[in-house]
């Protein structure tokens, strides 16, 4: 089976998010002065063979744990996709 | 004889040779190894200099932890080797687990280019074992992503076993607990964000670094009589 994942890395709670602060702190400026906890983070995109969603799963995490997420600062959600192949 | 100093080049590395500068003036023998080797030679110390490995791609020393030469890094410093890591090279060290915590973008997001004050708060390293503690040295720092983070359990313990090595007078960057440098448990692996390599002259404006540096060059040079 063909899937997609997407990838959502976040620093963990409680770890400073500079980037969103920043924001944060930019939008009341543009007169939205009723958002908060605002978190910036990063997404990845990828397509992985596998026999099926559950292994897929675990290589997907696997790779986040080694790779693409720094456990020590950030965590992840994955969102898998079955694509459907042609024929 | 003089200690041999391996400085690992990464593609983006770019203080090698202001370390191999350094290490030189002071009577070291630099060598610079490039990443994709799979030994360091006869080293007795290895610095991991700063600059962009692997143009910090995914993460500021993400990428670099995969290199070849990384596996010569981790098994010198697990034989007790004098390993430093400065600036993108103390990324790079805690992305690959031979130090604890990580480095994130600084509070602010500001880009700190400048000379800041540090504390020397530990002489139990390599880079700092003949640094007097309190000592205050001028060290330039230049780097955005130089926040140090870890977890309260390690903080804990990286106070309590005196391994924070430098902390910065006045903190430029929304550091935990002020942290410029840590060592490991056995104080022969250091990280640091300041640059000591471009405070070793008078004539770069400061040479409160020569004091880190000829620390290193000493715990390699311990080593190399010891061998």
């Amino acid at each position: 089976m063909r899937y997609e994942a997407r990838i959502e890395v976040t620093h963990l709670p409680g770890i400073l998010d500079p980037q969103g602060a920043t924001v944060e702190r930019s939008l009341p400026a543009l007169g939205y002065d009723n958002v908060s906890a605002v978190r910036i983070g990063k997404c990845i995109r990828l397509i992985l063979d596998a026999p099926e969603r559950e292994a897929a799963r675990a290589q997907v995490e696997a790779m986040c744990d080694q790779l693409l997420a720094n456990p020590v600062i950030e965590a992840y959600e994955i969102e898998l996709t079955e694509l459907v192949t042609a024929g | 004889m003089s200690a041999r100093i391996a400085i690992v080049v990464f593609p983006g590395t770019n203080c090698e040779l202001d370390v191999a500068g350094a290490v030189t003036a002071l009577g070291g023998r630099p060598e610079l190894v490039f990443h994709t080797e799979t030994t360091l030679g006869d080293a007795d110390a290895v610095v991991i200099p700063g600059g962009f490995a692997h143009g910090d791609y995914l993460r500021t020393g993400a990428l670099a932890r995969f290199s070849p030469v990384m596996g010569a890094v981790a098994a010198h410093a697990e034989a007790g080797g004098p390993l430093v890591g400065i600036c993108n090279g103390f990324q790079v060290l805690t992305e690959a687990a031979l130090l604890p915590g990580a480095l994130q973008k600084n509070a602010g997001l500001k880009f700190r280019c400048e000379t800041v004050a540090c504390r020397v708060d530990s002489s139990r390293s390599a880079l700092t074992g003949e640094a007097q503690v309190g000592s205050v040295l001028r060290l330039p720092i230049n780097h955005f992503e130089g926040a140090y983070v870890c977890d309260t359990p390690t903080l804990d313990r990286l106070r309590a076993e005196d391994r924070v090595v430098l902390r910065y007078v006045e903190n430029p960057n929304g550091s935990l607990d002020d942290i410029a440098g840590i060592t490991n448990a056995a104080g022969n692996v250091v990280g640091l964000m300041p640059h000591p390599e471009r405070a070793s002259d008078a004539l770069l404006g400061s040479a409160d670094g020569v004091v880190l540096l000829q620390s290193l060059l000493a715990a390699a040079g311990a080593r190399a009589v010891a061998a």
